[in-house]
Order: C-alpha cells, then sequence, then structure tokens
C-alpha cells in the first residue's frame, strides 16, 4: 500500500508527486528532500524513516524515484514497482532524465494512475498499458475517441481479463523470436587467487513477433529437468549430461509463465506478450566460468614509492573474443606521481578518481596481458595506513559465464496455421562483469 | 593590517573555488578535489623547489578543501615552512592553517614553537600579533607550556607596543582559561593590574577582561584593581563625548570598556574607602543620570550602548545592596522601561526589577510598578517578556499586594502560553499559600486554580490544598460547600473531582443539614463523575463512598448497590476490585463501632515544608534557584502552614525533612479499612508520602508484609552460629527457664528473672561427659549492630572456672541492662578442650525486647484512644501467618502472659481476640506497646497486629511473636 510517490530531480526539486493515501502529508516530500537527498551525509540504505514514515528510493541517473508509505509494507514489493515503473517510464519515453520527465509529465501522471491505485500495484505491463495509453498527444486522442465500441469492449476484455499481456488478433507476415541471455557476473577473489565469493545473476530477455495467441515452451540445461530426463539413460550419459546442466538458485518469471506447470514438472511454458519482455531472472553460484583471471602484484619500495604490477589472463575458448576490458588499480591517497607501463590497450592515471584505468578494446580467450605501475607517494604525518581497495574489472563477454545453454524454444499456434518449424528464432549470450574484485 | 595587494589575489585559488561551486553534484565535486589534491600532492613531491607564492596558494587550497569537510593528511610541512617566511600574507597563511590544521599531538608542534618563538622575539609588531594570535586560536596545553611564562613578560615591558600588549592580554586570558594551574601571575600581579592605568584604551579593554577572570580566581591578590577600577570608570564617565576620539561609538564615551569596569567592579563587595566609594556612588549617579538626558542621536547604536552601561551599572548597585537612594533611583530607571518601545529593553528591565524586588531598599519602589507589570503579562506580545513579567509579580508579591497578584495571575492563566503554565500554576499555589489571610480565600484560589488549568495542577498542589483542610478545623465546613459547588459544573477537572471525593468523604457530614446538598446528593454528584476518571482517582472516590457509609448511614443502601454492580466488583482492574470487593464487605459485615473506628476521620498531618516550593526550584533549575532561595530568606510571618516554622536554615529544614522517611502517608487510612485479609498494598505506596520528597520507599516497606520480613537484619555470621540458634531463641520468648542447649558433651540450662530494664540470667553449664573440660572460656559479646553505634545492651558476666570436671555443672551469672530497643541477641561463645580437641560454640542467648516488658492494665476505652494514637504507620506492624502450634485457648493465654503483658479481657468487641498492653523498660526510654492478636480458627490463620510508640520495637515484637503461635 503506497501512500505517494515523489519523483526529484538532482537537486531535490519535485518534478512529480502523486499521493495515493491521505496519510501522507505534503511535509513528506520536503521530508525526504532534507533528510536524504541533501543529508549531510550520503544516505546508503535505500530504505528510509523519517517520523514513522518509510521512504523507499531508487535512483536513475540523476533523477530519484521515492515512494512514500505509512504503513508496514512488504519493502520488496515497492521496490519491484519502482523498477517496474522505470522499465515503464523507459519503454514510454526513452532515458529517464530530468528533461524527458518534464516534457512527458502528463504522461507520467496519468501512468501512475493507472498502475497504481489507492497504492495498490495493477497492471504494469508496457505492452498492454500502451495499447490504451498511447504517446501520440492529441493524435492519440483522437484515436481514441475513434475506437469502435467493438474496440473499446477489446481492451477492457484484454485487460481485466486473464491474459491481460496479449491482445488477440495480432498478425505478423514473418513470425520471429528473439532471445537474449544477459549475464553479469560478480566476485571477488583474494590475492592468491582463492574465490571468497562469486555468482552470477542473469536475465532471459525476449522480443517476440508471432501471430495469434501462441504457446510457447523454453527449455534450458536445469540440472533438475536433465537429471530427472537422463534418469533412464546410462550412466555415462547422466555424466555427460551432468557436466553441461547448471544448477539454479533461484529465479523469478514474467507474469506471463505458467507458474504451476513449472512448480509441477519444471517445464517453463507460457503465452508471450507481444514486443520486448523479459522472461525469467535467475542467479547461480556454482560452477561459474570465470572469464577472466586478475593477479596482482603490489611491492612497497619504502615509504615514497609503490610498485604495482597486475597479469590477466582470459579463460574462455581462443575462439571467442572479449570485449570493452576496464582494469582500475586503485592508487593510495598520498599519491603524487604515476608512470605505466602496459603492453596491450591504454593505461592512465585519473587523479580525480584515485586510480589507474586500463583499457583494452578486444581480447581473445587463453591470452594473457601485463601492466606495471611505479607510484610515487608523498610521506605524511598521518600513520594511517593505506586500505588497499580491490582492483576492480569490467568486461564483456559472448558467452554466459553461468554456463546455461538454451535447449530449445518451442511455438505452437493451433489455429493459426503455422507451426514451430516457420518461426524464426535467434539466440544471443552476453555475459557481463558485475562486482569483479580481486583484492590486492 | 597590511592590504593585500594585486599581485597576492591567487587567482589559482580562486579558479579552484568557483569549480566547486560550479559542480552539479556532490560526486563530481568529489572528483575536482581529488584532481587538486593530487596535483597539490605532485607540486608538493620536493623534486623542485616551490616560490612562497605558490606554497601560500596551495596551502591556502588545501585549507579550504579542509574546510568543506575532507581530511587532509599533508602539507603541514610546507605551511610550517611559510611561517619562517618574512612576508606577511604568506605567514598569515600559515598560521591560519596552522590554528586550523595541527592538532596538539602533532610531531610538528616543537617546529612550530620555534617558529612562533622566533617571531615573538623579533622586533615586528605585526610578526609578534601573528604569533600571539596563533597561540590564542590554538590554545593546547603544549602552546600554554612553552610560552606561559613568555607572554606577561611581552604584557608589561614598557617598549611593546600597545597593540602587541592587547593580543598579549588575550592571549594569556586564552591560556589562563585552557590550563590555570601553568599561568603563574605571581610577579606580574601588580603591573598587570597598573595596566588599567595605561593610555592607550585599548589596553586597558583587553587587559581588563584578563584581570576579571584572574580577579574571579584569587580575589585578594587583585584587591588593588578596584581603586584603579573606580578611578578609571570615574575619568571615563566624566569625560565628554569627544574626549575619547577612536574610544567614543555613537556618542557614548568607551561603552565596552565601561561595562567591563563595571563587571570587574561586582567581583569585589562595595570599596571600604570612603573616598573611592564616594567616587563609584558619583559614578554611578552620573550614569543614571545620564540615563535621563535626552539621546544624542537616534541611531539604536547609541541607547543600546548607554542601555548597556546603565544596564551593568544596576547590576552593580544590586550587587552592593547597600545605598537605598541609588536602588530606588535605579528602580525608578528601569520603571520608565517597562513601557519602552524595545522588546528587548523591557524584558532585561523586568529581569532587573526580580533581583531589585529580592533588595528590602527597593522591595517597595518596585511594588510600585504593579500595574505596569500586570499590564506586561496580559499584552506583551513576546512570550519570553511575558514570562518575565510573571516571575517579577511572584517576586514582588507580599501580604499586602497577595490577594490582587493572585487574581492576576489567575486571570491570566486563562490565556497563557502552555509552555509557562505549569510554573505558574505552582507559583500561584505557592503565593496562595504562603501570603493566605483566611484560609477560604485560599482555598476558593486553588479551587479556581484546578478549574482553569487543571491539567497543569501537579500532584503536589492538590496534596497541599487538602493537607491544609484537614489541619484546618475552621475551614473543613467551607471547603466542603465550595467544592460541592465547583464539581457541581458540568465538566470538571479530574484533580478537582480528587479534591472533591477526598474532602466531601472526610467533611461532607458539615453540609449534610442542606437540603440541596444532602447526603444522597452530594453521592450521586460524586458518582456522576466517576466513569469519566482514570484508575487512581476511581480507587479515591470508592474510598470516599466507604467514608460516606459511615457518615451517613442513610446512603449505605445505595452505596453498596453501587459497590455490588459488576463494573466494580468484577473491574478489570485489580485495585479497584479489590476495593469494592472490601468495602462491600466492610460495610455489610461490620457493626457501626467498628466501621466509626476504622473510618475515622484522618488525623492532621504533622507540619512540614511545602513540596511545592520544592517543585518550582527543581523546575527552574540550579540557574534560576537562588532567586527563590532570597525568597525564602525574607519570608514573613503571615504563612500557613509548613513555613512557620522555618528560619534562615530553611534548606538544612528541607534536608531532614527529606531524609526521614515521612509519617502519616496513607490519606485515607486504607490500612485501618482492612480488617478482612492483606491490606491493598499497591494503594498504600500509591498514596503514601504525598509531600516530602523521600520517595515511596520506607512507607511502602512498612506496609507491605513482605518488604518487611526482607528488611529484617540477617543474623550475624552465620557460619559460626548452630543452625538451631534461631529456634533456640525462638523457644524462649514466652519463657524464662529452660535447656538453652544439649549435645553429647555439654548441656546448657538457662534461668533468667527481669525487672523493668534489668536481669540477671544464670547459665548452669553441665559436663556430660566423664573426662574434664580444659580451658573453658565463655565470652558473650553483642553483635555488629549492637556494638557498632549504639550499646543497646550491657552484659556483664562473671568469669567462669577453667576446668569442668566429668559430670560436674557450673554457673555462670550475667547481669544484663538494656540501654535502648535492640532486635539482636547477644551471642555467647564457648570455648573448652575436650580430649585434646577445641570444641568451639556459639549460641545466641535467649534475651529479646519482650523480656523487658512491664504489662500494663486499661480499660477498653484507653486502650482504644491509645490504639488510634499510635496510628502512624511505621508505629504499626501487622503479620498475617498460619499457626504453627495449637490454637487452645489456654495455651494462648499463657504465651501471652509468658510475654511479659497484660493481658486485657472484655477489651476487645470480638471475644476470640486477644488483647495485650505493656510498656518496654529500657534506661533512656519507655516503649508503650499494644497488641491484637485475632485467631482465625477455620483457617488455621492468626492476624498480628503491634502498635508501639517506637516504630522499630514493633517491627521486632513482631517479628519474634509471629514464630510463638
Amino acid at each position: 500500500m503506497i501512500g505517494g510517490l515523489f519523483i526529484y530531480n538532482h537537486k531535490g526539486e519535485v518534478l512529480i508527486s502523486r499521493v495515493y493515501r491521505d496519510d501522507i502529508g505534503r511535509n513528506a516530500v520536503d521530508a525526504f528532500r532534507v533528510n536524504v537527498i541533501h543529508a549531510r551525509q550520503q544516505v546508503r540504505s535505500p530504505v528510509t524513516n523519517i517520523a514513522r514514515t518509510s521512504f523507499f528510493h531508487v535512483k536513475r541517473s540523476n533523477i530519484w524515484l521515492a515512494a512514500v508509505t505509512k504503513q508496514n509494507v512488504n519493502a520488496a514489493m515497492v521496490f519491484e514497482f519502482l523498477y517496474k515503473m522505470c522499465d515503464v517510464m523507459t519503454a514510454y519515453f526513452g532515458k529517464i532524465s530530468e528533461e524527458n520527465i518534464k516534457n512527458n509529465f502528463v504522461l507520467i501522471y496519468e501512468l501512475l494512475d493507472e498502475i497504481l491505485d489507492f497504492g495498490y500495484p495493477q497492471n504494469s505491463e508496457t505492452g498492454a498499458l500502451k495499447t490504451f495509453i498511447t504517446q501520440q498527444g492529441i493524435k492519440g486522442q483522437v484515436s481514441e475517441f475513434s475506437l469502435t465500441k467493438e474496440e473499446q469492449s477489446q481492451i477492457t476484455s484484454q485487460v481485466t481479463g486473464q491474459i491481460g499481456w496479449r491482445r488477440e488478433g495480432i498478425k505478423y507476415r514473418r513470425n520471429e523470436l528473439f532471445l537474449d541471455v544477459l549475464e553479469s557476473v560478480n566476485l571477488l577473489m583474494s590475492p592468491q587467487g582463492q574465490v571468497l565469493s562469486a555468482h552470477v545473476s542473469g536475465r532471459v530477455v525476449m522480443k517476440s513477433y508471432l501471430s495469434g495467441m501462441p504457446e510457447c515452451k523454453f527449455g534450458m540445461n536445469d540440472k533438475i529437468v536433465i537429471d530427472k530426463q537422463g534418469k533412464g539413460a546410462t550412466t555415462e550419459d547422466a555424466g555427460k549430461s551432468g557436466k553441461q546442466s547448471i544448477a539454479i538458485d533461484d529465479c523469478t518469471f514474467h507474469q506471463c509463465v505458467r507458474l504451476s506447470k513449472f512448480d509441477s514438472e519444471r517445464s517453463i511454458s507460457f503465452i508471450p506478450p507481444d514486443g520486448e519482455y523479459e522472461l525469467m531472472r535467475y542467479r547461480t553460484t556454482k560452477d561459474i566460468i570465470l572469464p577472466f583471471r586478475v593477479i596482482p602484484l603490489v611491492r612497497e619500495v619504502g615509504r615514497t614509492k609503490l610498485e604495482v604490477k597486475v597479469v590477466i589472463k582470459s579463460n574462455f575458448k581462443p575462439s571467442l573474443l572479449a570485449q570493452k576490458i576496464e582494469v582500475r588499480i586503485p592508487t593510495p591517497l598520498n599519491t603524487s606521481g604515476v608512470q605505466v607501463i602496459c603492453m596491450k590497450g591504454k593505461a592512465k592515471y585519473k587523479a580525480s578518481e584515485n586510480a589507474i584505468v586500463w583499457k583494452i578494446k578486444r581480447m581473445a580467450g587463453m591470452k594473457e596481458s601485463q601492466i606495471s605501475a611505479e607510484i610515487e607517494l608523498l610521506p605524511t604525518n598521518d600513520k594511517k595506513k593505506w586500505a588497499r581497495p580491490p582492483i576492480s574489472m569490467n568486461f564483456e563477454v559472448p558467452f554466459a559465464p553461468s554456463g546455461l545453454k538454451v535447449r530449445y524454444l518451442k511455438v505452437f499456434e493451433s489455429k493459426l496455421n503455422y507451426s514451430d518449424h516457420d518461426v524464426i528464432k535467434w539466440v544471443r549470450y552476453i555475459g557481463r562483469s558485475g562486482i569483479y574484485e580481486t583484492r590486492c | 593590517m597590511p592590504a593585500v595587494s594585486k599581485g597576492d589575489g591567487m587567482r589559482g585559488l580562486a579558479v579552484f573555488i568557483s569549480d566547486i561551486r560550479n559542480c552539479k553534484s556532490k560526486e563530481a565535486e568529489i572528483k575536482r578535489i581529488n584532481k587538486e589534491l593530487a596535483n597539490i600532492r605532485s607540486k608538493f613531491k620536493g623534486d623542485k623547489a616551490l616560490d612562497g607564492y605558490s606554497k601560500k596558494k596551495y596551502v591556502c587550497k588545501l585549507l579550504f578543501i579542509f574546510l568543506l569537510g575532507h581530511d587532509i593528511d599533508f602539507g603541514h610541512m610546507e605551511a610550517v615552512n611559510l611561517l619562517s617566511s618574512n612576508k606577511y600574507t604568506e605567514k598569515q597563511i600559515g598560521y591560519l592553517f596552522i590554528s586550523v590544521l595541527v592538532n596538539s599531538n602533532s610531531e610538528l608542534i616543537r617546529l612550530i614553537n620555534n617558529a612562533i618563538k622566533n617571531d615573538l622575539s623579533s622586533r615586528n609588531p605585526t610578526f609578534m600579533c601573528l604569533a600571539l594570535h596563533c597561540i590564542a586560536n590554538v590554545g593546547s596545553r603544549e602552546m600554554a607550556e612553552a610560552f606561559a611564562s613568555e607572554i606577561p613578560r611581552i604584557l608589561v615591558a614598557g617598549d611593546t607596543m600597545d597593540s602587541v600588549k592587547q593580543s598579549a592580554a588575550l592571549c594569556l586570558l586564552r591560556l589562563y582559561k585552557t590550563s590555570p594551574d601553568l599561568v603563574l601571575m605571581g610577579e606580574w600581579t601588580s603591573r598587570v593590574v597598573h595596566l588599567l592605568n595605561d593610555q592607550h584604551m585599548g589596553v586597558v579593554t583587553a587587559a581588563i577582561s584578563l584581570i576579571t577572570c584572574l580577579s574571579q580566581k584569587n580575589p585578594d591578590e587583585f584587591k588593588t584593581c578596584v581603586s584603579l577600577a573606580v578611578s578609571r570608570l570615574s575619568r571615563i564617565v566624566s569625560s565628554a563625548s569627544t574626549d575619547l576620539q577612536d574610544y567614543t561609538y555613537y556618542f557614548v564615551p568607551a561603552p565596552w570598556l565601561s561595562c567591563k569596569l563595571l563587571r570587574l567592579l561586582q567581583c569585589y563587595p562595595p570599596p571600604e574607602d570612603g573616598a573611592v566609594k564616594g567616587r563609584l556612588v558619583e559614578c554611578l549617579e552620573t550614569i543614571l543620570n545620564k540615563a535621563q538626558e535626552p539621546p544624542k542621536s537616534k541611531k539604536v547604536q547609541h541607547s543600546n550602548a548607554k542601555n548597556a552601561i546603565l544596564f551593568e551599572a544596576i547590576s552593580l548597585i544590586i550587587h552592593y545592596d547597600s545605598e537605598p537612594n541609588l536602588l530606588v533611583r535605579a528602580c525608578n530607571q528601569l520603571g520608565q522601561f517597562l513601557q519602552h518601545r524595545e522588546t528587548n529593553l523591557r524584558y532585561l528591565a523586568l529581569e532587573s526589577m526580580c533581583t531589585l524586588a529580592s533588595s528590602e531598599f527597593s522591595h517597595e519602589a518596585v511594588k510600585t510598578h504593579i500595574e505596569t507589570v500586570i499590564n506586561a503579562l496580559k499584552t506583551e506580545r513576546d512570550v519570553s517578556v511575558r514570562q518575565r513579567a510573571a516571575d517579577l509579580l511572584y517576586a514582588m508579591c507580599d501580604r499586602s499586594n497577595a490577594k490582587q497578584i493572585v487574581a492576576e495571575m489567575l486571570s491570566y492563566l486563562e490565556t497563557a502560553d502552555y509552555s509557562i503554565r505549569e510554573e505558574m500554576v505552582l507559583k500561584v499555589a505557592i503565593l496562595a499559600e504562603k501570603y493566605a489571610v483566611d484560609y477560604s480565600w485560599y482555598v476558593d484560589t486553588i479551587l479556581n486554580l484546578i478549574r482553569i488549568a487543571g491539567d497543569y495542577v501537579s500532584e503536589e498542589v492538590w496534596y497541599r490544598v487538602i493537607q491544609i483542610v484537614i489541619n484546618r478545623d475552621d475551614v473543613q465546613g467551607y471547603a466542603a460547600k465550595t467544592v460541592f459547588e465547583a464539581l457541581q459544573a458540568p465538566a470538571c477537572h479530574e484533580n478537582m473531582v480528587k479534591v472533591g471525593g477526598y474532602i466531601l468523604g472526610e467533611f461532607g457530614n458539615l453540609i449534610a443539614g442542606d437540603p440541596r446538598s444532602s447526603p444522597l446528593v452530594q453521592f450521586n454528584l460524586l458518582h456522576s463523575k466517576f466513569h469519566l476518571c482514570s484508575v487512581p482517582t476511581r480507587a479515591l472516590l470508592l474510598s470516599a463512598y466507604i467514608k460516606f457509609i459511615n457518615l451517613f448511614p442513610e446512603t449505605k443502601a445505595t452505596i453498596q448497590e453501587v459497590l455490588r454492580c459488576d463494573s466494580q466488583i468484577r473491574n478489570s482492574d485489580v485495585e479497584l476490585q479489590q476495593r469494592a470487593v472490601e468495602y462491600l464487605k466492610l460495610s455489610s459485615i461490620a457493626s457501626t463501632d467498628v466501621l466509626a473506628t476504622v473510618l475515622e476521620e484522618m488525623p492532621p498531618f504533622p507540619e512540614r515544608e511545602s513540596s511545592i516550593l520544592a517543585k518550582l526550584k527543581k523546575k527552574k533549575g540550579p540557574g534560576a534557584v537562588s532567586v527563590t532561595d532570597l525568597e525564602d530568606s525574607k519570608r514573613e510571618g503571615g504563612e500557613l502552614n509548613g513555613g512557620s516554622d522555618r528560619g534562615p536554615d530553611s534548606g538544612a529544614m528541607a534536608a531532614s525533612n527529606a531524609s526521614t522517611p515521612s509519617p502519616s502517608a496513607d490519606l485515607l487510612g486504607i490500612r485501618s479499612a482492612a480488617p478482612l485479609g492483606a491490606a491493598p498494598t499497591s494503594a498504600g505506596s500509591l498514596l503514601v508520602d504525598v509531600f516530602s520528597e523521600a520517595g515511596p520507599a520506607a512507607p511502602s516497606a512498612a506496609v507491605n508484609d513482605d518488604g518487611f520480613l526482607s528488611s529484617a537484619p540477617p543474623s550475624e555470621d552465620p557460619a559460626t552460629l548452630l543452625s538451631e540458634a534461631d529456634e533456640l531463641l525462638n523457644k524462649f520468648v514466652c519463657k524464662n527457664n529452660g535447656v538453652l542447649f544439649e549435645n553429647q558433651l555439654l548441656q546448657i540450662g538457662i534461668k533468667s528473672e527481669y525487672r523493668q530494664n534489668l536481669g540477671r540470667m544464670y547459665l548452669f553449664y553441665g559436663n556430660k561427659t566423664s573426662v574434664q573440660f580444659a580451658s573453658f572460656t565463655t565470652t558473650v559479646s553483642c553483635p555488629g549492630e549492637l556494638q557498632s553505634h549504639i550499646l543497646s545492651l550491657n552484659v556483664q558476666t562473671k568469669p567462669v572456672e577453667p576446668l569442668v570436671e566429668g559430670g560436674a555443672q557450673i554457673q555462670q551469672v550475667l547481669n544484663i541492662e538494656c540501654l535502648t530497643d535492640f532486635s539482636e541477641a547477644p551471642l555467647l561463645n564457648i570455648k573448652f578442650r575436650y580430649g585434646g580437641a577445641l570444641q568451639n560454640l556459639s549460641l545466641k542467648l535467649p534475651v529479646t525486647i519482650n523480656k523487658f516488658f512491664q504489662p500494663t492494665e486499661m480499660t477498653s476505652h484507653d486502650f482504644f484512644q491509645r490504639w488510634k494514637q499510635l496510628s502512624l504507620p511505621q508505629q504499626e506492624a501487622q503479620k498475617i501467618f498460619k499457626a504453627n502450634h495449637s490454637m487452645d485457648t489456654e495455651v494462648l493465654k499463657a504465651k501471652l502472659l509468658g510475654l511479659g503483658t497484660a493481658l486485657l479481657d472484655d477489651v476487645d468487641p470480638n471475644p476470640e481476640n486477644y488483647v495485650c498492653a505493656g510498656v518496654i523498660q529500657t534506661k533512656g526510654q519507655q516503649v508503650g506497646c499494644l497488641l491484637r492478636l485475632e485467631p482465625n480458627g477455620q483457617a488455621q490463620m492468626y492476624r498480628l497486629t503491634l502498635r508501639c510508640s517506637k516504630d522499630s520495637v514493633s517491627m521486632r515484637l513482631c517479628e519474634l511473636l509471629a514464630q510463638q503461635f
């Protein structure tokens, strides 16, 4: 039960203020600004309690979105809603920026009226919303007036019906389907190369352009499913399939997925929404393929000098190419000068960030590269020792570090006469770095 | 200060600052700062020498970054280097950085001190000033250690520039404030005092701050400054506005210096030297005269400066409190300010008048302004000024104007600010009590107070009014009538209901004659408020109802009906339920006589200090207490209660009051009203101790039987005692002869007789074995409690034979004298050798307080009269316990007689009960004791009640006797 929703710019000026419940007064707007946005110390908790009122906020670039409530709500629900709100806004007008919010101010209020009712989240499916909240301003309004009764009732029945995310009667000449597996891999490694913590959080994003009301079935190398199938097979088969299957720790699905079926058979079947959507999210922690290994070597030479050598090794098939590699080596706070030598890519000391940033455009698998730096230090009268923050890394690789494989995606449409073979399917894997750090 | 030349503008710094101000977000700002820090670090790296200008610029940037809230951990060395520069601006930035950033334990402090030392010994006055400012700004102990001896020398040296002297004086003041032990003035004292004669006014101003501070610590050493200050003051006061040129501020000559001089004089009593005093009085008169002159300027600064001096002069006059003429003039001057346009002036005038009101000379003069003050209270817009006005009214109140002031304060209370209401209520309550001429006025006032500001009337206020009504017969009828009328208002405050319930319960009979306030009407009126009240008030009302049953038997049926209804007798609150049940039972079972005894009118309260005053003092905090203290000491005769026996030592009185547990806590006699089971103990503690600060601990312990037991002193050193010692002791409470102890070796027989406070005890030690006991010794000691403070038992023993033959018996005689009452029995320690083994035995001698009883015969009437007189809660001890022995009448009678008291027949209305009376004889005093034992044959229980004129005795006796039956 969200009491209200405010959107602020970076200065704390209110751009959007929508109050759903009477228990939220006008001063709540100011309370958040004073206590969070303008707080002396940066507020790191996303939930802030001010005068028995809870503020849940997310930040998108310079924009603050804050949901307010006086009740004891499910915080996860509120954040899910805020993220959905961001997605919806992005789908409607692109990047969330002050400019865009000001330009689409009427639209946002319209959206807020639709997706929250008395503080209870409603349908936030972009596709469905777009059928009745159109962006074309006056033109849209005319078309709305010109809607026939039939069309209007169709919208109503769709929005209130069982399949709220897809309308009937969609027709495409080419039935096409795009499937992206996007993963971000997080790592914390000790200087000796021991993995302290690692996990992959991934998303399966689909773009579907299919006619009618197709029934889809998605299959991947989920360990439970593979094991179940491999029951009757020989041990050799089981061993082989076991290697290729992955253990998923937890996952969430788009509302179109039939959860009962997943619970009973662990099969993912659904009627997809039209256009782009996120089919599922998941997290794995076992058998992660770490695309890069960082080997740091830091040597303190006296009080005024530091020698740093960092080696990175790529650890995937030589045929694949990693991109946008960036290694960030933190420097002590009393650095007075830096000399860098690197074989590959470009490296630079960025004083404003207190770090050496080393960038490599592309790197093939099973390769090695090295950087060495000499850091001069200014003697300080502070006895504080340098905390040695970890070396962090960014990259992008064309495979899924969790080992997830799409086994099939079947489409059944009984009413229209196209079959699974007629659908053109595209699959893509992208692995990115999340927080990928190595202690030095 | 030399002007900053164009070249010193430090463009880089300006650019950096504007960059930071233009940053859009915090992150951007941090990035910019990090970049700048990296830049400065690379500059400070040391591979190339920096010129003074860049060094200054970067140090400045670091300072700016530090002031933005970031940590700076380098650049200190560069700043210290700047100190040795010869350019003023560079030196200045260096000192600035150091006074802001260098912490005292830094290792650089030695270098810094060195640089400061150099500057101090240089001939350049600006450098000296910079160094002095730095010392004052840092002000650390290290600095004080290094320079405390140096600075006084600079201060008094003849060749020091005036500006340096000023800085030195203030620097020394700062060091003195941080570490007074290091600044030793000794030899410099007289020369510092003579700075008051300095030509330069700035030096005098700076020096006087130092002298004021020093003379507050050791006034005697600086005594000479008084005459100097007076002459200086008179020179300033008498000078024309143009004489002092630079030090004339809006036509007022040297206002700061004048104020400081006047403040310095306030550290000392009036000068004894007649000439000096005359001169000072002249000065003060001139200042007062000047206040009358038309202003020379319309500027607010002019009048501010003038008034500052005037107020300081008035403070001095009040401080001296010896010049009636001046005091009255000051008062008149302040009276003019009371109507001034300036709110601040009105505030100050009211505040100063408060202190003037406490002076005997000006009290009358202050009183003439009463109308203005009352007006201020009503019309003033600023709440703080209104508060001062209320304070002043309180301060100026005496018997002549009390009625008016109290009435005004009461009427103001209706509209008063919430923040000052509670204090106002207390003040009204105190004034009403202090200056009441007749009690009906007092009762009226307090009831009005409750009506107007009920929420702010604290418990103490209504307790006090009840206390006064109970103690004064003449006002009871009036109080009952007034309360009755007040209660008829449709909505009245709960406090009013409390007062009403209490007073009608006690004195409702006084107005019952009038048909308009017949008993039933009274009861219905009270009961109509019942359901709107909180639980404590309801409990009080229930007690009032049972009192009604006693006062007006005709209401019995109605009240029983009320008590019987489910909302009372099944109330979820256990206190209310218990009261309802007990009162109902009491009213139906007890005869009218018993009711009359149980529900008798409350006895008068002992006189004591009004706790309202204490509360007001507490509220005002330590700062403001002095005013009320003054008040106390000039208290006049017309006080009602509590204050009449109070002299200037009221503080001590209050203290002793607080330490003794308050007598008679139980307002409604709850305890006497509960003959059928345990007294409602929580109610006791609820109502206990209404007036003193002593806290409910003591009385509630007395009420609570359990508390009683636990408070009994534990037996001394139990390890050495035989476990049966206590039982042995109990055996002898009611008898004097018998076998005290027996084991395989030894038998000890006892025979004792007592007369008045003396006793004789024969101990017979029998050797049961056939072997001789060697080195047989006995010692009698009184345990810790008895020995430690006062010897309460004097036991004399005659030594015994060291050898006891087998089968023989030896005798020992003990002479016992009871000096005062006691609770611990003396210890008998026996040592002997039996077959080589040392035997050690400790026993309690059966000497208990009841042995010194003298029986007293008295009639039923006498007994109950005495019984009522001993009604303080501490004097009574009560215990309900299960019978341990047979409940046979004859056995009980024998035991009670053995106790030493007289068993009185036909005293108690219930023939089952036993009533005894006796006097305990000690050397110092006689303690009368009354005893009542009520056996309950069915439940096999006893209830034992003891009332003694000394509370410790009743406790001890109750403990002892409880184990006997």
